[in-house]
């Protein structure tokens, strides 16, 4: 990739480009650029890590770029949002050992290297003293050189079903009392920063705290849960917008009860509202089939997750996830002694690549699901998730084998391979 | 005048957009001495411009000592709307080219005094020292820029109101809605265009060719403006043949023997 300054005194008096800024231009050349759903070959803009608007540039201004660089006809898609991430790297963000932060920000800057330019740390089931401890840590922040921005935390657990409960401790399961702030505040401590809570619905009282947790604008997921479909289609009424890992830690499918998974072809969702499903593409914790038919059911709602482990990363063998031992094999992490799943150690630009290949869907679809149906879900798309004209400049160079090049965030390269 | 005429529409952008690069080129434009072009937009010029952007991106042609002037603007379209003729510009032509914003010129439709505008417009023109090459189109009603039928053929820049022809061709624009089309531009004049030091109209497709002919076969008059560049000195008519059906046999074999 070549970067050359441009109009470089070949002729006397430059005349001003210093009208709106004095920030310095970039021009990203010879690219296809994901915009309006499709891959399209436009020049990207760059001012103040934003995405720039060239013709109002052009036009209002009478500016021009500064800096050229040229992406070799790469693809340029926006930066991919990680909304479940468990830790990685040696890293488990629900051990409150050591320095949390520096343990989350080493995550955040490995992460870079698979084109995620933001995330949600994902914390498992734990006691409330891992809580009050943690989650005051994890502060929403900016990404940049240092690693990818936080864009709130996800507390999967521990309002969650026993039976359903997959690799969480048994002993740190919770129900609601009264329902309500008294619970989350009690075990929670804080809510601040939080951006997603995984809880099952079937518990009594969860209305009450769906309903809370909603009202604050925190995205309310259903996931290690034993709801059927109208239990569901309630959690969804009082205001529940997600499904953590779609099929896994649920019940499965039924023609006659199709469970949680029926939301995705539900018809009592309230009208305006979108109910979308992480799927973790790993090839392994969802069988091609099933990824097909939900993709298919429901494809606009569809949010690529990695529910990576702290042994993401890591070579095979023995390590910790939140209260528990887990065992890594190739590419499969059991809990330790048993067969069942203990989240996954694959990438997030390996779960686009995988995805894409066993779904048959477009690259521009891939590409979303990773980067804008997340920022949906979070109410961010305004700024995170696009290369709209505004938003802020977090965007990756991609190879045709939808391989990362390259991560920049608000505009400035952070990674390169 | 010249009557070119090329067998297809590909043919005949491409000989447009080879003689404004060659007459650029022969200019040797510097910062003292600008080549200033005048360029229209439409469905017509599309191909000449793709062409004009292979020969800049082909290392043949610079526009950084050329300076433009468009002929025409909406009043009151939002100059960031997709139909605006800025944004038709921008997309077309200059995001490809290397051409300085500053060097481009188009009316602005929505300045707050739109008579001003227009008198600043020609202030422009005469200040870059008039228009070496004026490059045109001709509507199915045979006007030049927005001067409709009935326009005066001294005119200079000006607001106009389309004539309901017009309104209704540009609806497929704007989702077919006729409430949604502009009824007012801001256009140059057809004595404006005259001034330019020559002129060149693309004519395309079977329904421009009535207009062609009344263009050129019959008198001037201010029902068909475009046949006022009967009376300029060096005017370049380039069209396809589907364009020359209404003419007579003996014009378009005329013309296409000059070619040879």
């Amino acid at each position: 990739m070549s970067v050359f300054k441009c109009r470089g005194g070949i002729s006397g008096e430059m005349p001003s480009n210093k009208s709106v800024s004095d920030a310095p231009i970039t021009q990203f050349v010879s690219c296809r650029i994901l915009k309006d759903h499709r891959l399209q070959w436009e020049d990207l803009w760059v001012r103040e890590g934003k995405i720039l608007n060239p013709e109002k540039l052009f036009f209002d201004e009478e500016g021009f770029a500064d800096h050229k660089v040229d992406c070799g006809n790469k693809i340029i898609a926006p930066g991919f949002i990680d909304v479940q991430i468990n830790g990685g790297y040696g890293i488990d963000f629900s051990q409150a050992s050591g320095d949390i932060r520096r343990g989350v920000a080493q995550v955040a800057k490995k992460i870079l290297e698979h084109g995620v330019t933001s995330f949600c740390p994902t914390l498992v089931t734990s006691p409330p003293d891992i809580y009050h401890k943690v989650i005051p840590e994890l502060r929403v922040q900016d990404g940049g050189p240092e690693g990818a921005g936080i864009l709130g935390i996800h507390l999967e657990g521990p309002f969650i079903s026993e039976q359903k409960r997959g690799a969480h401790p048994p002993k740190f399961l919770r129900t609601f009392k009264a329902g309500g702030v008294a619970d989350l505040m009690e075990t929670y401590g804080h809510l601040d920063n939080v951006a997603l809570v995984t809880l099952a619905p079937e518990l009594a009282n969860s209305a009450a705290a769906i309903r809370e947790l909603s009202g604050r604008g925190i995205v309310v997921s259903l996931g290690h849960s034993m709801a059927d479909l109208s239990q569901a289609e309630e959690a969804v009424q009082n205001g529940a917008i997600f499904i953590t890992h779609l099929f896994n830690a649920m019940l499965p499918f039924h023609h006659r009860d199709p469970g949680i998974v029926g939301l995705l072809t539900s018809d009592r969702i309230p009208p305006g509202r979108m109910v979308y499903y992480g799927m973790i593409a790993d090839g392994i914790h969802t069988h091609p089939a099933a990824l097909r038919i939900a993709h298919r059911a429901h494809p606009a709602g569809l949010v690529l997750v990695t529910d990576a482990v702290t042994a993401m990363g890591l070579p095979p063998g023995q390590h910790s996830l939140g209260q528990q031992q887990i065992d890594i094999q190739g590419l499969h992490a059991y809990v330790a002694g048993t067969t069942t799943l203990s989240g996954s150690i694959a990438t997030m630009d390996m779960c686009v690549r995988h995805f894409r290949e066993v779904s048959g869907c477009t690259v521009e679809a891939a590409l979303e699901a990773a980067s804008l149906h997340p920022a949906q879900l979070l109410g961010v798309s305004n700024r995170k998730g696009t290369l709209e004209f505004g938003t802020d400049a977090d965007f990756i160079v991609l190879d045709d084998t939808l391989t990362v090049r390259e991560t920049y965030i608000a505009g400035q390269q952070v990674w390169r391979k | 005048m010249r009557l070119v005429i090329l067998d297809d529409y590909d043919l005949a952008s491409e000989w447009a957009a080879k003689y404004i690069r060659n007459r650029i080129v022969q200019f040797k434009p510097t910062a003292d001495r600008y080549f200033t072009l005048g360029l229209p937009t439409g469905s017509t010029p599309l191909g000449c411009y793709r062409k004009l952007i292979e020969y800049h991106k082909n290392g043949d042609l610079s526009f950084k000592y050329v300076k433009t002037f468009n002929m025409d603007e909406y009043v009151g379209l939002p100059r960031d709307h997709p139909e605006s003729y800025h944004s038709y510009m921008w997309n077309n032509f200059f995001k490809h080219i290397d051409i300085e914003p500053q060097n481009t010129h188009i009316l602005d439709g929505n300045a707050s005094d739109l008579q001003a505008e227009c008198a600043a417009f020609e202030q422009q023109i005469t200040a870059a020292g008039g228009i070496e090459l004026f490059v045109g189109g001709i509507g199915p009603d045979g006007h030049i820029a927005f001067n409709e039928p009935g326009s005066s053929l001294v005119s200079r820049t000006r607001v106009k109101t389309l004539a309901k022809d017009t309104i209704v061709a540009n609806a497929r624009f704007f989702g077919n809605d006729l409430s949604k089309v502009p009824t007012m531009t801001l256009t140059v004049g057809v004595g404006t265009v005259m001034d330019a030091r020559e002129v060149m109209i693309l004519i395309t497709g079977a329904h421009k060719a009535f207009a062609l002919y009344k263009a050129i076969e019959e008198g001037v008059n201010h029902m068909w403006t475009v046949s006022a560049f009967q009376q300029h000195p060096r005017t370049i008519f380039v069209c396809d043949e589907d364009a020359t059906l209404e003419l007579r046999v003996k014009t378009v074999k005329y013309f296409k023997a000059r070619m040879h």
